[in-house]
């Protein structure tokens, strides 16, 4: 089940989520897109916590964090 | 952003026209999920704003009834919307040059007359659309596209300002300190009479890349750096909070 | 447009007023609600009235920072429903023309009454002048059209006040009442009628507030709370009030039909008043207090058996070609009595090219007398 929606077509590519995540699971593409930068990626999304500072710091609103109902046992 | 806040939103205009790593976005999510929380009825609120990029923070993205109106005088609009229809909310969402340069007049009269109106000032210090010419907020010392041996001014305190023309409610959070200022926003909302809150948000692209901070992230440190609460910095001398951001709510 | 008939607020019956006052009474009987202005001289008296007023007719009534600001809360008033007006003069005026583009720009129905004084800058704040009527035409940037009314009597700045209303209201778009010192602080008496003829906006919902099917038609204006989730914009902008700022058809067919949707009703907009023009040889034309004497000029030259006859522009802007055309056919010579150094009379003699068109112009900061213009003309008149 997919717990972080990234949406691509409104991301800039900033890098925010990459620096700002405590646990690592954004990095870059290797290659510069067709939009000119290397574009962002969810690579390891097992390893969030939905502490949720990405969603609600992305400057481009393009980053959603489906809460589950057990993770949210587990945050308890 | 939540799925929730969807619906507050206009899909077809994004993504956003801010560069990467704006500030206003995040400041654009924080206002969503304010009227969210309060459950505000999104077709009773008017969002004013003037020209800038803060001002483009509701118009075209909002779906609700928008006001983009000319530079400097969205209070002046907001006055007339909110004194002839006062059941409907009123939002002015407008940068520090908008708000503290050419529509100074306007933003001082209106917390005189405790117009009921929440001031929403993006403040990126910077004029960030005209490509990078100081503004009134910029920091003293700061390089921009007018003051490139640094800015020789000093910027304005929007908080004390209107704070002394009588607002009924002031605060200033960074984009950084984003359950505070969210939670602000809410307050300004709710107040019965004039709320203004000085958002810090960081242009990476137009103040930042002149000033050794090329991305939001080094900004974000640099406001982590400088953030001071009001109740701390109470306690300092002037020359201590000599360039910090005092943050906090200034008149309760 | 569906017509209404209002009762008259105050008791239908002969009055004795000052212009400035019975303007402020005609802005009330047509609708007004909402009037924000700053004080100047010589238009101060109807902001006055108003704010005693207003309150009684559940309007609103605020004295803002500067004009600037008045003209924008009077746009924000309106998006929220309001008839809105204000008044000033020259340098408020002046003030003011940002804000009118963006009323332009926006299609919002407001009233701006101008009791012009001489300039320019401070120039004399409490003599009148006619200087302002090509400002209020071309003043603020870009191309645009608007529609200015010029009253010569109190009668006229009740009448006329209500007129403007009316055509903001149908035309969506700022009017603007080219008074000036001498009608502002006339006081005569004049007739309130029990029924007025009043025009209101179609304000039904609509997802294109911004345009139309003709080229030259206006569109619904749906207010700020009724849910249609407007996009008010002074950018250019489509018909549904998204931002085009680089959209070259879009802009071309935004301001094409901002001055179509004026330009192609000028038959209906135009007013004009003839006083012995048929048979004329000389004609006169003017407007407002410049026109009062006009008349006066005019009977003096038919008691001597000169065949002189006035047309008297009530609608100044847009310029009422083909009435000046016809009315001008048979004359020898058109004079064009006016306080300022020659501004309609270029219009005129765009008009009547083929004409001898004379200027009499007055800068001296007071009425151009019956005998100047007299003096004037006969030079001509043989």
């Amino acid at each position: 089940m997919e717990k972080i929606k990234l949406n691509r077509k409104w991301c800039k590519g900033c890098g925010l989520c990459i620096e700002i995540c405590p646990k690592n699971v954004y990095d870059r593409e290797a290659k510069v897109s067709t939009k000119g930068f290397k574009e962002i990626i969810v690579k390891n999304p097992d390893l969030c916590n939905q502490c949720q500072l990405c969603e609600l710091l992305c400057p481009d609103l393009a980053i959603t964090i489906e809460k589950t109902k057990k993770d949210a046992k587990v945050n308890k | 952003m939540s799925e929730h806040l969807y619906k507050y939103l206009r899909p077809e205009a994004f993504p956003t026209p801010f560069c990467a790593g704006c500030g206003h976005g995040i400041l654009m999510n924080a206002i969503l999920r304010a009227v969210d929380e309060l459950q505000l009825d999104f077709n009773k609120i008017v969002f004013v704003s003037g020209i800038g990029c803060g001002a483009w923070i509701p118009s075209p993205h909002f779906a609700a009834d928008t006001l983009h109106t000319l530079h400097g005088r969205p209070i002046a609009y907001a006055t007339g919307v909110k004194l002839f229809n006062p059941d409907l909310k009123v939002i002015v969402i407008s940068g520090d040059g908008d708000l503290a340069a050419i529509g100074g007049n306007h933003l001082i009269h209106a917390a005189r007359r405790n117009i009921e109106l929440t001031v929403i000032c993006a403040n990126n210090s910077i004029y960030g659309m005209t490509g990078g010419q100081v503004s009134p907020t910029t920091p003293k010392y700061a390089k921009t596209m007018t003051t490139a041996k640094g800015n020789p001014e000093e910027p304005f305190d929007l908080c004390k300002l209107t704070v002394a023309c009588g607002a009924r409610y002031v605060s200033r959070y960074t984009v950084y300190h984003i359950k505070p200022l969210i939670n602000s926003i809410k307050k300004a909302m709710t107040t019965k009479g004039f709320a203004f809150v000085d958002v810090v948000s960081p242009c990476p692209t137009q103040f930042g890349r002149r000033n050794k901070q090329p991305t939001l992230y080094e900004m974000f440190n640099d406001l982590k750096a400088r953030a001071i609460r009001y109740e701390t910095a109470k306690g300092l001398k002037k020359d201590e909070l000599t360039g910090k951001i005092i943050i906090g709510e200034f008149n309760e | 447009m569906p017509k209404l008939i209002n009762k008259s607020l105050l008791p239908p019956k002969k009055y004795f007023m000052q212009g400035n006052i019975a303007c402020a009474e005609g802005a009330l009987a047509a609708g007004c609600r909402y009037y924000a202005g700053y004080p100047i001289t010589p238009s101060s008296e109807t902001m006055e009235h108003l704010s005693n007023r207003l309150p009684e007719v559940n309007g609103v009534f605020i004295q803002m920072e500067d004009e600037i600001g008045s003209i924008c809360s009077m746009i924000g008033a309106s998006w929220a429903g309001a008839k809105a007006m204000t008044a000033t003069s020259g340098p408020g005026f002046s003030l003011m023309l940002e804000g009118l583009g963006y009323a332009v720009m926006t299609e919002t129905p407001c009233v701006i009454i101008n009791v012009q004084r001489t300039g320019p800058a401070t120039g004399q704040a409490t003599r009148p002048g006619q200087g302002d009527i090509m400002q209020a035409r071309w003043g603020a940037h870009g191309d645009y059209r608007i529609i200015g009314i010029s009253p010569w009597s109190v009668q006229e700045m009740y009448d006329l006040t209500i007129e403007s209303f009316n055509l903001a209201e149908v035309y969506r778009v700022p009017v603007i009442l080219l008074a000036d010192e001498v009608v502002g602080h006339l006081k005569e008496s004049f007739i309130i009628k029990p029924e007025i003829e009043i025009f209101n906006r179609d304000s039904s919902m609509s997802d294109k507030p911004f345009g139309t099917v003709q080229d030259d038609g206006v569109p619904p204006m749906p207010i700020f709370g009724q849910g249609a989730k407007l996009l008010v914009t002074g950018s250019t902008h489509n018909e549904f009030g998204i931002r085009k700022v680089a959209d070259p058809v879009v802009q071309d067919m935004l301001v094409k039909r901002l001055c179509a949707k004026i330009d192609n009703h000028k038959d209906k907009i135009c007013k004009t008043e003839s006083y012995l023009v048929d048979d004329a040889d000389y004609l006169f034309i003017s407007f407002g207090i410049s026109a009062r004497s006009s008349y006066a000029v005019i009977k003096q030259l038919r008691n001597e058996g000169i065949k002189a006859g006035l047309l008297r522009l009530k609608t100044i802007w847009p310029f009422a070609d083909e009435i000046i055309k016809s009315a001008a056919q048979n004359c020898k010579v058109v004079f064009v009595p006016e306080m300022n150094r020659g501004q309609l009379v270029l219009e005129v003699q765009r008009v009547l090219c083929n004409k001898q068109v004379i200027s009499i112009p007055k800068t001296q900061g007071e009425a151009i007398y019956p005998s100047e213009i007299y003096n004037e003309s006969k030079k001509y008149i043989k």
